[in-house]
């Protein structure tokens, strides 16, 4: 009798929630536990990708410089502001919503619509963010040859070297021209590797011409920023996927919002959905930590 | 023998709990009071972190150093989002368990490659 007694007090036996959650609640969490992997994976792809890079990666700090306003109006460079801005708009909305959830714990429903409405602007915001900083990676800054490079007839590229056309010259990179720099070649291998578009009058290296030929922005195949295209690939593909959590983030979290204004949740007497779409957002803050640190920090 | 008599409830195996969860979903003014708290005092230290990580990342050089110190504040940061905004640390210690066990997989993950990879790179541990 005591044996039987004991297997139906453990916990594990059927007929009770050792979980001490609801159904839906954990597989959310399940479900962000399996996000996780794919977002650990992507992010550690990114590291053996760069870190295994025969070229030299992007530095962020060139790279992220665009704030609006400051650069449209006063072209003023200000590296990293921006997605410190974005960093501090999506923590402020996981705050907001944790608040609504803190409201929705005292069925108060009026506090968990307006932390919720705060929580929904704040994920527009850092999508419209997102929308200016990759249209500024694409345009990239026009006709600068400080990271960009020239194609040369022989099908290779030539680059201007992390100090610049004048500091450190214009490089070819790869094929039986490798190490030729462009500044101090013959007028001989010029005429035989630059466009003739590229060239002054004397034959030397028209620069202002070459630069303005010059890849700017980022494409699939070839950036500014970095000679090797992973870098654009990666950003495009890692903060894409964090940006299509973000979105669908906000769907959520509108249509949780509608049914709490429309009273559904008070007449369901809890509002357990609002932290289950809560859990969602909190997650999505929580790899924009590890993306922030990744891509623009290390 | 097989038939235990047990008294209605104990098994608390009734639906309730999927229209009306009681476990964390209810709580008085008071205690709300200090659940608020709490959240702007993570809030503060999540914007004291990340302001710090901008003071480092244009004060000190790039380095193993500064790396391992940005890598290390980013994990504090991931634990308090997940311990109070995602209040993992209220639940039992069984869900707590379940998610963060799986985890170890990444840290494998990151040795598998850092050791594989030095076979290609002459890397952190040799080959």
């Amino acid at each position: 009798m005591s044996e039987v007694r004991t297997a139906i007090d453990s916990t594990w036996v059927g007929g009770r929630k050792p979980f001490k959650a609801s159904y839906g609640k954990l597989m959310m969490w399940f479900f962000l536990l399996s996000d996780a992997f794919s977002f650990s994976t992507l992010l550690l792809v990114y590291g053996v990708i760069r870190f295994s890079s025969p070229v030299p990666w992007a530095d962020p700090e060139t790279v992220y410089t665009h704030f609006p306003g400051l650069y449209e109006w006063f072209h003023i460079d200000a590296p990293l502001a921006f997605v410190g801005l974005m960093t501090f708009i999506l923590i402020a909305s996981s705050v907001t919503m944790v608040l609504a959830v803190e409201a929705g714990h005292r069925m108060d429903r009026k506090n968990v619509e307006k932390y919720m409405a705060w929580t929904l602007v704040g994920g527009f915001a850092f999508l419209a963010c997102q929308a200016y900083e990759w249209y500024h990676f694409i345009i990239g800054t026009h006709g600068e040859l400080f990271h960009g490079s020239i194609h040369l007839l022989d099908g290779t590229v030539a680059t201007a070297m992390a100090e610049g056309v004048q500091d450190g010259g214009v490089v070819v990179m790869n094929g039986a021209n490798q190490g030729l720099n462009l500044l101090t070649a013959t007028s001989a291998q010029l005429q035989e590797l630059v466009p003739p578009e590229m060239l002054t009058a004397t034959g030397a290296l028209d620069v202002g011409a070459a630069s303005e030929a010059a890849i700017s922005g980022a494409g699939l195949k070839l950036n500014q920023y970095a000679q090797n295209p992973s870098f654009a690939n990666l950003f495009f593909f890692i903060t894409g996927f964090h940006g299509t959590h973000v979105a669908s983030g906000v769907l959520l979290n509108y249509i949780i919002y509608k049914q709490v204004c429309n009273g559904v949740m008070e007449k369901r007497g809890h509002y357990e959905m609002v932290e289950k779409v809560g859990l969602y957002w909190h997650f999505v803050d929580l790899v924009w930590v590890f993306v922030f640190t990744f891509f623009y920090l290390i | 023998m097989a038939n235990a008599q047990h008294t209605p409830g104990e098994f608390d195996n009734d639906q309730s709990a999927y229209t009306h969860p009681d476990i964390h979903t209810h709580h008085d003014e008071a205690h709300g009071a200090h659940v608020r708290k709490n959240i702007w005092r993570v809030f503060w230290i999540l914007f004291a972190i990340t302001a710090l990580e901008f003071v480092i990342a244009f004060v000190v050089g790039r380095g193993l150093f500064r790396n391992v110190t940005f890598i290390l504040m980013t994990v504090v940061k991931a634990a308090y989002i997940v311990a109070v905004f995602m209040h993992l640390k209220d639940e039992v210690k069984s869900l707590i368990f379940t998610i963060m066990i799986p985890l170890l997989f990444v840290i494998w993950f990151i040795l598998a490659l850092l050791i594989e990879g030095g076979f290609y790179q002459g890397g952190w541990f040799g080959y």
